[in-house]
């Protein structure tokens, strides 16, 4: 069974046309592979679908946009994975 | 129709918030400088217009499902077909399925018929932001109740 984080790099790579290999846990899906809010929603949907979940977009750009959190935070993919780990648990809690 | 207005939607046939899905109703008008250049002798309603046509009946239905509070943006059309002409004076049945429910975001698969006759269809995602100022609010508030919106749900809005 893949990682969380396998199958988010491998959603990005299909959606954005970016090399697989090229995207890394540490890869900060906007500052480092340039994906723009457009192709974000196309992964949001893809994730949605993919883990049965409703990625939050909208409370993380507000707490972002308030300084209550950093982009690094939900958009490194490693945090982008921890946070879709918590909220597939949250589910079936 | 209104197309110098960029209204295409000229009524709701039905609506359900439960089952996430709605019919609309939009006629072809006979005459439009549109027609003119597309094509000489031979008038046909644009692709885009189509697409627009299921762009707005999905907007509705977006519109709804968050209570008049928040506006419906186009965002991505995929996978659109358009499968046959269509010409002035046709009546045309849209309907739109919302698939995805997401935050700030939603997805719909619309189809266009005549005559039970498949025309188009496309998959559309759609923005979802609150409306930029109040005035655009009441005006598709009172757009919405020309186009024959169920009571109810403008009441609750």
């Amino acid at each position: 069974m893949s990682s969380t984080f396998d199958t988010i790099a491998n959603i990005i790579a299909e959606t954005c046309d970016i090399p697989r290999d090229s995207i890394t846990p540490e890869s900060h899906a906007i500052n480092d592979l340039g994906i723009d809010s457009l192709d974000f929603l196309d992964i949001a949907f893809a994730i949605d679908k993919a883990f049965g979940i409703k990625l939050p977009l909208e409370q993380w750009t507000q707490e972002v946009n308030d300084g209550k959190a950093t982009t690094e935070q939900y958009f490194v993919l490693n945090n982008l994975a921890a946070r879709i780990d918590e909220l597939v648990a949250a589910k079936g809690a | 129709m209104r197309l110098e207005y960029f209204q295409l939607i000229d009524r709701i046939v039905d609506i359900s918030l439960a089952d996430r899905k709605i019919s609309t109703v939009a006629t072809v008008p006979t005459v439009s400088t549109i027609f003119e250049g597309h094509f000489p002798g031979h008038p046909l309603m644009p692709g885009v217009l189509l697409i627009e046509t299921m762009a707005q009946t999905s907007g509705w239905l977006v519109v709804a499902a968050n209570s008049f509070e928040r506006m419906a943006f186009l965002a991505a059309v995929k996978g659109a077909k358009f499968r046959t002409f269509v010409t002035p004076g046709q009546v045309m049945s849209v309907t739109a399925q919302l698939t995805h429910d997401g935050s700030g975001y939603a997805v719909t698969e619309a189809s266009i018929a005549i005559d039970g006759k498949a025309v188009c269809d496309a998959t559309l995602t759609l923005r979802i932001l609150k409306f930029p100022n109040e005035e655009m609010k009441l005006k598709m508030r009172e757009t919405a109740a020309r186009v024959g919106f169920p009571g109810e749900a403008l009441a609750n809005a």
